[in-house]
């Protein structure tokens, strides 16, 4: 505590992570069989050259700008504003994205790097069909055999995004072990990478799995928050009072966040599901709900019993339907930098159809929980609060979902 | 530390023969019966014994192995289960290693210091923990090692030299090389495969050499102790006790007889079969 205190870099950072071995705090790392960790590093290695390679940076950019159609609006929702009777918010229209949600940030991202690699196979997992549906996208646009493992409760639910994907050239592969949800499907996709190590990429569709998975998506991610900066700056002259996304895994919230974490104005409010409610044993709140543990390559807050085993998550959103979270949301939960709440069913299903009449937009169920959030928080704000929510995904694909939901018949 | 397992592969070692290692997953599929394969195994040749942890996500495992998990969870497997079955089984054997493998998550729960002195105690010899790659060492293996808990690493065909040396730096035991790129139980080993592994990994180190994954049949591991110190053999062994369990789930009165049966003929091919100078 002598002169050590005059040479000690600043580390009072919220973005300095992970560290050189994919740990952010105890969260992370790379808890994956030895067959795939060669692997593993060559992806790292790989993604540290291009990250710092501008020729990488423009073709990005140039898929970003001319495919997915970015910047997307930042849009001012004014009836809902009116309807809340406080803050004024804003949605991030990521929903506006080619496919429809905010995934193809990602996949892009990560195709232009299994090229590089030189890789000529890529599979994929998903649960709402939004990441299988912009990875299939995304392979059709350069060429390369699309393999996406889905499970089969998930197929039923989401329907329109398996044909989707079929149509995209894609091969869905069923997955009926376990529960048939995200979880069992990342479990398939991992033993088929572990079988196609020469030939093949896996792209993770969320800020998890091992380093550099959760690193890598949340920088393709974080063009949303870069975005919104810029947006808000010319919209009212100053950056954003408080940020609001719905976390499964976590992506678009990491992306959102992310550019803001050093900012201490701005609060952030992350909105995991609470599917039947946080005292029943149906929801996938695993921060809310769970505690610490290893699955599909990193330590992260996971749902589990006594013993350590996974619990089946639930939620009406098959998107939120995981009991994992990304690394990187655990460290924030436990330093406290991020507020991490949840919101229910029957919520999200009271958000999704007031965000279609007052705003003819109608939302992912997804979003919808981070709307009902807002609808929760907002009125109690000041008229000069600025908030933004991310609207990451349209609702088309759960029109059926919901219709059932509400005991309609379509 | 003296351990069950160098004693057993020295032993190997002075009679001039390869070793088998049998693979069943703890509580698969009911206790008793598990109980009953674990401690019929010695007697029906295997040289060491591999019990799986189960868990309810095991990645790097094909369908039987899976399935295996499944059945074990659905009678009610925890790891002190698994542990008390260790217990059970060192009441009548003293000196057959057992390895416990697995993934990391219920030994996280369980927590890392309680489950190494429990499961010395019980008289576990090794470990093989398939999700925890050297760089996450300090996780278990560290600890595990300066318990004298064997830490025994998985070497695969996509373990280059380069990376060998990162493999092997906190191990001991012996050194499990997967035989195939993929998950257990699917694709069978190739003897060209592991007789270029087995001259490669020797090269690197002076542990023992076991090789599994893909090593179905008594031919099979036949083939692999030509070259390496055991055959390791898991899925087809499970398989078996799949055979024996009808659709409602009961067992047959002649499962347990079949699977050691099996394991029988394998330990016969083993024993052989001369040994490669080395």
């Amino acid at each position: 505590m002598t002169s050590m205190t005059e040479t000690v870099p600043l580390v009072n950072s919220y973005r300095s992570g992970p560290d050189e071995d994919g740990h952010f705090g105890q969260y992370g790392g790379r808890y994956v069989a030895e067959t795939l960790m060669p692997l593993i590093l060559d992806v790292e290695k790989a993604y540290e050259r291009v990250r710092g390679d501008p020729r990488f940076h423009a073709e990005l950019k140039h898929y970003l700008a001319h495919y997915v159609g970015r910047p997307s609006p930042l849009y001012f929702a004014e009836r809902l504003t009116e309807h809340l009777g406080g803050a004024r918010l804003y949605f991030k229209r990521d929903e506006l994205n080619h496919t429809g949600a905010h995934k193809i940030n990602n996949c892009v991202g990560q195709i232009l790097l299994a090229r590089m690699m030189g890789k000529t196979r890529i599979i994929a997992e998903t649960g709402a069909g939004q990441h299988g549906v912009a990875t299939a996208t995304v392979c059709a646009l350069f060429n390369l055999p699309c393999i996406v493992y889905m499970g089969e409760t998930d197929i039923q639910r989401q329907q329109p995004n398996v044909f989707r994907m079929k149509l995209l050239g894609a091969e869905v592969r069923p997955v009926t072990s376990g529960s048939g949800t995200l979880k069992d499907a990342m479990n398939e996709a991992l033993r088929d990478w572990v079988a196609n190590v020469d030939s093949t990429y896996y792209l993770i569709g969320t800020v998890a799995g091992p380093h550099p998975y959760p690193m890598m998506v949340r920088d393709f991610q974080s063009v949303i928050g870069r975005e919104v900066r810029t947006q808000m700056m010319e919209a009212e002259g100053r950056p954003p009072d408080s940020l609001v996304a719905c976390i499964g895994g976590g992506s678009n919230a990491m992306g959102l966040f992310y550019p803001f974490l050093d900012d201490p104005d701005v609060t952030m409010h992350a909105v995991e599901a609470a599917g039947h409610g946080l005292d029943s044993d149906k929801h996938p709140a695993s921060l809310n709900g769970g505690r610490p543990g290893v699955l599909h390559g990193n330590k992260t807050y996971l749902l589990q019993d006594a013993d350590g085993q996974i619990v089946e998550a639930h939620s009406i959103s098959a998107g939120l339907d995981y009991p994992g979270i990304g690394p990187e949301h655990s460290w924030l939960f436990d330093t406290g930098r991020v507020r991490y709440v949840s919101i229910t069913d029957a919520e999200a299903l009271d958000a999704f159809q007031l965000c279609a009449r007052l705003e003819g937009i109608i939302p992912a169920l997804e979003p919808s929980h981070a709307l009902a959030h807002v609808m929760r928080i907002a009125g109690d704000l000041p008229g000069d609060h600025l908030m933004v929510m991310n609207m990451c995904g349209r609702g088309d694909k759960d029109i059926f979902t919901v219709a059932n939901a509400l005991g309609v018949q379509i | 530390m003296d351990s069950r397992i160098d004693r057993r592969f020295e032993s190997l070692r002075a009679s001039r023969r390869g070793g088998l290692v049998t693979f069943i997953t703890a509580c698969d599929p009911d206790i008793e019966t598990s109980f009953k394969l674990l401690s019929g195994m010695a007697q029906a040749g295997a040289d060491l014994i591999e019990l799986g942890m189960p868990f309810s996500d095991p990645m790097a495992d094909g369908p039987s192995i899976q399935a295996a998990n499944l059945r074990a969870l659905a009678a009610g497997a925890t790891l002190s289960k698994t542990l008390d079955l260790v217990r059970r089984f060192r009441e009548g054997d003293n000196e057959t290693p057992i390895v416990l493998m697995g993934y990391f998550n219920p030994i996280h729960t369980y927590g890392v210091d309680r489950f190494l002195r429990d499961a010395k105690g019980v008289g576990v010899d090794g470990l093989i923990i398939v999700d925890l790659p050297p760089e996450e060492d300090r996780e278990l293996c560290l600890p595990a090692l300066a318990s004298g808990m064997r830490f025994i690493r998985l070497a695969t065909p996509t373990t280059d030299d380069a990376r060998l040396p990162t493999v092997l730096a906190n191990t001991n035991g012996f050194l499990y090389f997967v035989a195939i790129t993929g998950i257990t139980g699917t694709r069978s080993a190739s003897e060209e495969v592991v007789a270029s592994a087995v001259t490669r990994l020797r090269r690197h180190t002076a542990l023992p050499i076991a090789v599994g994954f893909g090593v179905k049949t008594p031919e099979n591991a036949s083939m692999v102790v030509r070259f390496a110190d055991a055959a390791v053999v898991g899925s087809a062994i499970v398989d078996r006790i799949a055979a024996g369990i009808d659709a409602e789930g009961q067992v047959a009165p002649t499962m347990v007889d079949d699977v050691l049966g099996f394991v029988r003929q394998l330990a016969d091919a083993v024993r052989a079969t001369p040994r490669q100078a080395a």
